[in-house]
Order: structure tokens, then C-alpha cells, then sequence
């Protein structure tokens, strides 16, 4: 019965890759293009990289992308953590509703609406308390943070309704102050999905067009806003280069944190094993007492 | 007195600042803040409370405000919100021309209605590359099936931006494709794909596929296959199982994916500007047009609260089935 819609399951599989590698790869492949056409092939080069790294408008704005990313992905996950804790440990109160819309709604919420707004609400700011002075780094963090520390939240919370709370809860019994628990038990436990969604928001952040255009000043252009102003005017093979460089990036990220994260699993998985044989042991001395 | 020595260093600095925690909460500053009622809990739960209010709330109401200032002070394009401010000072009056403007002028309308119907359609194709997608993962052995779900993952990872533009080199006349059909002797003439309503569909279908795929897959990995064998058992096709038993099981999953593409993809930006026809109306791109280009603030403002007015059903209604969602988890 399974072997007769065996090869319908396989040719949706083989056709959505198909779909979601080939423009990737096709990026790759032209970025080693000879021809400034970037589709018709006139033998391998690497002249589009050099012409990549030549180019100080990219390098200065490559610059500050990846500080905002890395600023705003830190400070997302903190709050992102913090609004996971509440959400899935502090049980009902009065306006969590409230905070678990503000949390979800950013994730769906279409860009030009957030950057709009937050805009309007940095100029409001800045003529009621006169901070920030003008916009640039620190609005374009800011927004960075608002925006990702939603998927931190996603990521933290749907951890923690999964984990088993019995190792918290023996802490507690044990005598642990509640941050204790938190800081040796909790965070412990949760830490591959803080990783992930560090590397999320600082990914996501690297990326935004639409929020940072609104919210970035004359001056601080982030990379994907260069990137933009270049390919509204078509094809341009440097751009090829820079993708395959963020793509080659991410590979390899994606190997060294899928071989720690098995190593780690061994570790966790290695560790229950050597506590349930302890408290079979245990059970077994009590019987004999 | 910091954690003890066996603890891995990561472990010995949260003990470290477990232990400043506890001696701020132990001197005469932490007392005052208990007697007044401050708790751990409060304090844990208001900072991130305060940074969404201030950083996501807060803005929409400002929008809302400027939506309803007089576009003619406002117009000037340099610190049009300082005159706005002194005018509320004179009087506080709300002008709805902003929005006359928009149910009068057919192009808003249009923008609308065509943004819509853009994204309606891209969920539909979305469902249904994603959804056999889903199954065939869901299905697959456990062993498989986690390097398929990062392979759905992955492009996720990579600048949607600069996947977008691949597309420009696939769809353009002398592109991948054209050329590839021009070279097997299947066309003469290159098809204009590029700034086509069909190039903005391929965009977002491509760009949002992984937000269908993964709550489907989620879905479809925890449903309970002894249904499907008592449904074979009692002689059910497995076609008709899959209709009767799997697809109603799986609606929650095709609810969240539909509204993580929809909702988004209606005031989407950058693939009708990229892909799309200069000319076609989309409402992100009309917004993002009064603002920078037109830089009437006050429209923009009216165009995103109009939008924002039409999204909050769907927005309330994606919340809803979250929270329960995880409400499901935690009971798990």
C-alpha cells in the first residue's frame, strides 16, 4: 500500500528542492562568470570577487551590518529569553494575552507597517526628550531588536513547553533560590535554542531591507540597502560573488553547529542514561532494605 | 563565594552573576524595592513588557495619530511633525481628508484589492508545493527526515534578498530559462517572464515556502498513523484515508501556514519591486512610494493603518491558534 504513493512522495520531494536549490545554485555558478552578462557563460573567473573586495561602499556597509546584527541579535535574545520565561513558566496573569500578541504579532506583521511606525516614533521621541538625536546605528539596532526578539521568544518558549520541568522543580525542592534555578538548571538546558536563535536574529538582521530603510539615517546604509539600490538596476555579478560568500558562510556554520549539536545530544543522551541507571540502582537498595 | 569548582566555566559565570543578583537583592536597596511591592517576578516580566509597549505598540498609535494630522502642514519635507506637534497645541482636531483621500482615489483601491489578491493566490500555490512537501517529510524515516527539514531550513539562512534577485537571472528574456527553452528548440522568441504578475507569484511562493512547509510538517509529524491502519483495516483507500482522516487532522497546520504567507505577503515590498511590473500596484510599494518618494507622511500613515485595520482579524486569529498551540505543547 505505501510502495504505490512511494514514488509521488519522492517526486515532491525531488521537484520543491529542485525549486528552492536551483536559484541558489545558479548564483553560485555565475558568480565565477567571466562575462558581465550573468547569464551567458564566458569562462571561469574570479575577477567579480576581486572587484567585491575592492569596492569600499560594500566593505563600510558590510561593516556596519554585521555590528547592528551582532549588537541587536545579543540584546534579542535577552529580552527574547526573558519574554519566554514569562510566557511559558509564570503561568496566568493579568496581561500576558497582551505580551503573547506583542510577541507573535511582529513575526507576521508586514515590514513597511513596522517601519513606518517605528520611524514615526523615533522623530516623535526625538522632539519630546531629543533622544535619538538623529537617526542612524543606534534607531537601525533598536528595530533590529524589536523585530527579532520576537523569533528569539518563538524559539525560547516553544522549548521550554516542551522540556520537562522536573529538573527545575527538584531544584526548587532542593532549596534553590528561583534565579539559581534559572541560571544552573534552566539555561543549561534551553542553551542550543539560545544559539539558534542568536544565529536567527543576527541572520535576519543582517538581511532586512524594508525596517532599516525607514529607520536608518542619510549615511548608515546597511549592506542589503546597497545591495538593493544595485540590483534595481538589474543583474551585477559582484552581487553574485557577495552571495555566494554569505552562502559558503552559512554552509560551513551550519556543519560545525549540526556536528556540536550531535556531540552535545551524545553527551545529554549518555548522561540520562548513566541517571536512570543510578536510580535503578537506588530503587533496587531500597527493595533490599 | 562563586559556584563550585566541578561546574564547566559557563555554568561558574551564571552562578557568578546568580550570586550579584542575590546580593543586590540582600542589600538595603532590594529591601526598599520589596516593601514596595517590587517582586523578581515583576521586574523579570517587565522588561520586556516595557521594550515591546514603547518599541511596537506605542508606534502604531503614533501612525494612527499622523494618519488624522492636515497632509497640508504636514507636507513640507523637512521636520513635517514639529509644525504638526504646535498645531495640536492650538487644537486637537482629526481630519479624515488623509482618509477621503484614499476611498476616493482609485489607485489606493486597486492597490488594495490587487495586493490581496497577489497574496491570496501565492498562498494557494504555496499549499500546494508545500503541503506534499510537508507529507513526504513527515513520512519519510526519522533518520532522513531531519536532514530534509534543514534543507527546507536552510535557504532560510540565506539572504532572502539576494534570492530574490536570482530570480532576475532565471526569469529575464536572456535568462536560464529562455535561454534553456531557445537552446532545445522549443521557443524562438524569449517569453517575457521578468516584470510579470507570474515572476512576483515565483517570488513569493519561493521566498515563503519554508513558513508553509514547517507547521505542516509539524503538524504531520505528531498525527497518530494507527489511524490510517485502522482506516486501511476497515478497508478504506488510501487515497480516500488520506481525505478522511489525514487532511481534517491537518487543518490547524494549513491555517498556521496559510497565515505566515498570507499576512506578510500582502504588504510584501521588495519582490513586486524587483520582479514585478514598475506599474503594478501593490499596497507596500504605494505606501513605501507616498513616503520616501512623495514623502507625505500623513498618507503613508492612512495607507498603513487602513492595511493594518484589514490584517488585525487575520493577525488575532494567527495569535489565537499560537497560543494554543503551545498551550498543546505544554500539556504534552
Amino acid at each position: 500500500m505505501m510502495h504505490g504513493r512511494s514514488w509521488f512522495r519522492t517526486l515532491a520531494l525531488v521537484l520543491g528542492f529542485a525549486f528552492l536549490y536551483v536559484p541558489i545554485i545558479s548564483l553560485v555558478v555565475y558568480s565565477f562568470n567571466e562575462s558581465r552578462l550573468v547569464t551567458v557563460w564566458g569562462g571561469f573567473s574570479t575577477k567579480w570577487y576581486g572587484a567585491l573586495i575592492g569596492n569600499q561602499q560594500i566593505l563600510d556597509a558590510a561593516w556596519l551590518s554585521l555590528n547592528v546584527a551582532a549588537v541587536s541579535a545579543t540584546v534579542a535574545v535577552v529580552l527574547g529569553t526573558l519574554a519566554g520565561m514569562v510566557l511559558a513558566r509564570f503561568g496566568p496573569f493579568r496581561g500576558r494575552t497582551f505580551l503573547s500578541g506583542m510577541t507573535t504579532a511582529p513575526l507576521v506583521m508586514p515590514e513597511v507597517i513596522t517601519g513606518l511606525s517605528l520611524l514615526l516614533l523615533f522623530v516623535t521621541m526625538e522632539q519630546l526628550i531629543g533622544w535619538p538625536a538623529g537617526r542612524g546605528m543606534t534607531t537601525i539596532i533598536i528595530a533590529h531588536i524589536t523585530l527579532t526578539m520576537a523569533y528569539v521568544t518563538v524559539i525560547v518558549q516553544s522549548r521550554l513547553s516542551q522540556m520537562d520541568d522536573s529538573l527545575e522543580e527538584a531544584a526548587q525542592d532542593l532549596g534553590a533560590r528561583p534565579a539559581k534555578v534559572f541560571f544552573l538548571v534552566t539555561l543549561p538546558i534551553i542553551f542550543p535554542a539560545l544559539m539558534s536563535g542568536w544565529l536567527l536574529a543576527f541572520t535576519l538582521s543582517l538581511d532586512d531591507l524594508v525596517i532599516t530603510s525607514f529607520v536608518a539615517g542619510p549615511g548608515s546604509s546597511t549592506l542589503p540597502m546597497v545591495v538593493f539600490s544595485k540590483v534595481r538596476l538589474g543583474v551585477s555579478p559582484d552581487i553574485n560573488a557577495l552571495a555566494t560568500i554569505l552562502i559558503a558562510i552559512v554552509a560551513v556554520g551550519v556543519v560545525i553547529a549540526g556536528f556540536s549539536m550531535g556531540r552535545q545530544q551524545k553527551i545529554r543522551d549518555r548522561d540520562a542514561q548513566m541517571a536512570l541507571a543510578a536510580n535503578q540502582e537506588m530503587v533496587e537498595s531500597m527493595k533490599k532494605a | 563565594m562563586s559556584g563550585p569548582g566541578y561546574l564547566p566555566l559557563g555554568q561558574r559565570i551564571t552562578a557568578a552573576i546568580e550570586d550579584l543578583l542575590h546580593a543586590v537583592v540582600q542589600s538595603p536597596v532590594g529591601h526598599r524595592l520589596r516593601r514596595w511591592g517590587v517582586t523578581g517576578r515583576a521586574l523579570v516580566t517587565s522588561v520586556p513588557y516595557l521594550w515591546l509597549v514603547l518599541f511596537f505598540l506605542v508606534p502604531f498609535v503614533i501612525v494612527l495619530k499622523i494618519s488624522f494630522s492636515d497632509s497640508q502642514i504636514a507636507m513640507p519635507p523637512y521636520e513635517p511633525l514639529l509644525q504638526w506637534a504646535s498645531d495640536k497645541v492650538l487644537q486637537i482636531k482629526l481630519d479624515f481628508s488623509n482618509y477621503a483621500f484614499l476611498i476616493e482615489d482609485n489607485l489606493y483601491w486597486k492597490a488594495y484589492l490587487n495586493s490581496i489578491w497577489v497574496a491570496a493566490v501565492s498562498t494557494v500555490l504555496c499549499l500546494l508545493i508545500g503541503y506534499p512537501m510537508a507529507y513526504a517529510i513527515a513520512r519519510s524515516q526519522a533518520s532522513t527526515r531531519n536532514i530534509l527539514l534543514l534543507l527546507v531550513i536552510l535557504p532560510f539562512w540565506t539572504s532572502f534578498l539576494l534570492r530574490v534577485y536570482a530570480w532576475i537571472g532565471i526569469l529575464k528574456n536572456n535568462g536560464l530559462i529562455n535561454n534553456a527553452l531557445i537552446a532545445l528548440g522549443i521557443i524562438d522568441e524569449p517569453i517575457r517572464m521578468l516584470q510579470t504578475d507570474f515572476a512576483v507569484y515565483v517570488g513569493i511562493v519561493y521566498s515563503y515556502l519554508p513558513f508553509m512547509i514547517l507547521p505542516l510538517y509539524a503538524n504531520l509529524e505528531k498525527m497518530d498513523l494507527t489511524l490510517l491502519e485502522a482506516a486501511a483495516d476497515l478497508g478504506c483507500k488510501p487515497w480516500k484515508a488520506f481525505l478522511k482522516v489525514t487532511l481534517p487532522l491537518s487543518i490547524p497546520g494549513i491555517v498556521a501556514g496559510c497565515l505566515l504567507v498570507f499576512i506578510p505577503a500582502v504588504g510584501e515590498f521588495v519582490i513586486p519591486s524587483l520582479l514585478g511590473d514598475p506599474g503594478m500596484l501593490m499596497i507596500g510599494k504605494v505606501l513605501w512610494t507616498e513616503f520616501f518618494n512623495n514623502r507625505d507622511w500623513p498618507v503613508a500613515s492612512a495607507v498603513a493603518t487602513a492595511l493594518l485595520l484589514f490584517l488585525v482579524i487575520p493577525i488575532m486569529y494567527f495569535q489565537r491558534a499560537q497560543d494554543a498551540e503551545s498551550a498543546a505543547g505544554a500539556r504534552r
